[in-house]
């Protein structure tokens, strides 16, 4: 079989896949897009739609970093797809807030952020711990076991399924080659110098980005990489839709810019069990109806359950391989959040052939044993 | 999910053809009789009425559509709650069937 040389190859097309793609496609590199098709788990298909900050990298501010400059590019990454695609991704970043249903809570909460504060350095980390009463002039309609919230100003959301036909549709528009029902079969490595054989097709390029989620685990030892990611399910009610009236997103609930209200989000040791569970969805819904006692009296008129790409550490890995330089891979949970970082900063580095020291930490060799003793 | 309609012409049931029991409610405050286990979105119909709901994105005027709880296209206020889908809704005595415009409110300060 003759191969088809390309200057990348990209496996995955969801959104850590198709965001890379763009990028690179974006720096002018001929790059195809391989997509499993739909036996795929498709965690991007059942994304919650968070552009989040305020959560992300306790203890590894390396994280927060890289999280805080994602939420910072996606306004970039928003307008850009949108004048190439006519794509409104429904980008909002007004803050948001973590609403806390206890003292207890709040002081956990409060610790916390303090803490995040500390780990950003010389950076600014805005934020406020903001009482029930302040907190009731921002929010509609507060339950009476609402103590408060924490807010930072960075937090926000968008409209993942339109994200992620933005970025196949720039990706196309650019030129890209997307190749659907690709599953990668057999796969030769040498130092840049890659061959993937894929829905009947042989496909040779000088880098190879490994971005297939779940499916990471088992090709990037292939490839001289390591990818040690688990399922780890997540639960999604979504209701009817109702005028707008929350001026901003929660860590577990947002309404869309249609108005439909999403409430989540479990977090599940499953395996690879995509099935709904009635306790699940009565522990989201109720969480809701105490945070905003409205909520109540709205119909669910859909419901989903997908799996994340989970590390050991449930942070992202970045990764070259050091036996076969210019292969690469992605894994995170947070393909929204990440989807500017992963098109304008991520990409450009893998397009230059040289990850920049800022991924350094995010190594999948730091769950090697004998690196970390 | 699927009930049953009444059996208007006894054929092949061996029942006794009867009339349907006839239930009235009212379309936008006209009132009218539709068949007992009718759905409010049949009621709609029935009544000729031009639109149910003007949908919150556009003002488009909507029609009951799928009659099968996929389209959304029914919704109604249903005894004054908004967004209810018309065709889940089985008709009942004295039913006031308004039409929904633009989006529900979901909490009025």
């Amino acid at each position: 079989m003759r191969s088809e040389p390309f200057d990348a190859i990209v496996v995955g097309g969801g959104l850590v896949g198709a965001a890379i793609a763009w990028g690179l496609q974006r720096q002018g590199l001929a790059t195809v897009l391989l997509d499993e098709g739909d036996t795929a788990f498709r965690a991007s298909r059942g994304n919650f739609g968070l552009v989040w900050v305020q959560s992300k990298g306790l203890g590894a501010p390396w994280y927060q970093r890289w999280t805080r400059a994602s939420a910072a590019e996606w306004p970039a990454l928003a307008a850009e797809l949108g004048a190439r695609t006519g794509e409104d991704l429904g980008l909002r970043q007004p803050g948001g807030v973590h609403l806390c249903l206890s003292d207890r809570e709040m002081a956990d909460r409060e610790a916390r952020m303090a803490r995040m504060r500390q780990e950003a350095g010389n950076q600014p980390y805005e934020y406020r711990m903001i009482a029930a009463p302040e907190l009731r002039q921002m929010l509609p309609g507060l339950g009476p076991e609402v103590v408060g919230a924490s807010w930072t100003p960075y937090d926000g959301h968008a409209n993942p399924l339109r994200l992620l036909h933005a970025l196949h549709t720039a990706f196309a528009g650019a030129g890209g080659t997307y190749v659907p029902e690709a599953r990668v079969g057999e796969g030769q490595a040498a130092p840049r110098d890659f061959a993937v054989t894929a829905g009947g097709r042989r496909f040779a390029a000088p880098r190879i980005v490994l971005a297939a989620g779940l499916g990471n685990a088992d090709l990037a030892p292939r490839f001289g990489l390591s990818a040690p990611v688990r399922p780890q399910r997540g639960q999604v009610l979504v209701t009817e839709r109702a005028a707008e009236v929350l001026p901003m997103p929660t860590t577990t609930i947002r309404q869309t810019q249609e108005g439909s209200l999403m409430l989540g989000d479990s977090m599940e040791e499953v395996g690879f069990d995509i099935r709904q569970t009635p306790d699940v969805m009565r522990q989201i819904a109720g969480r809701a109806v105490r945070c905003f006692p409205w909520i109540g009296r709205l119909a669910i008129v859909r419901a989903w359950s997908a799996l994340r790409v989970m590390a050991p550490d449930g942070l992202p890995v970045y990764d070259e391989s050091a036996r076969f330089p210019g292969a690469f891979t992605a894994n995170c949970h947070s393909g929204v959040t990440l989807a500017g970082a992963h098109a304008r900063l991520l990409a450009p580095m893998i397009a230059a052939g040289r990850l920049d020291p800022m991924l350094d930490r995010f190594t999948a060799g730091r769950f090697d044993v004998r690196a970390a003793s | 999910m699927f009930a049953p309609r009444p059996d208007r012409t006894g054929r092949g049931a061996r029942r006794q053809a009867a009339p349907a029991a006839r239930v009235e409610v009212f379309v936008d405050d006209v009132a009218l009789r539709v068949p007992e286990g009718a759905s409010a979105a049949a009621a709609v119909l029935l009544a000729g009425a031009a639109l149910i709901r003007e949908t919150p994105a556009s003002g488009a005027p909507r029609l009951p559509y799928c009659l099968m709880g996929i389209c959304f296209d029914c919704l109604a206020e249903i005894d004054g709650v908004a967004n209810r889908q018309a065709c889940l809704v089985q008709v009942v005595p004295g039913m006031r069937i308004a039409t929904q415009r633009g989006a529900r409110v979901a909490f009025a300060g």
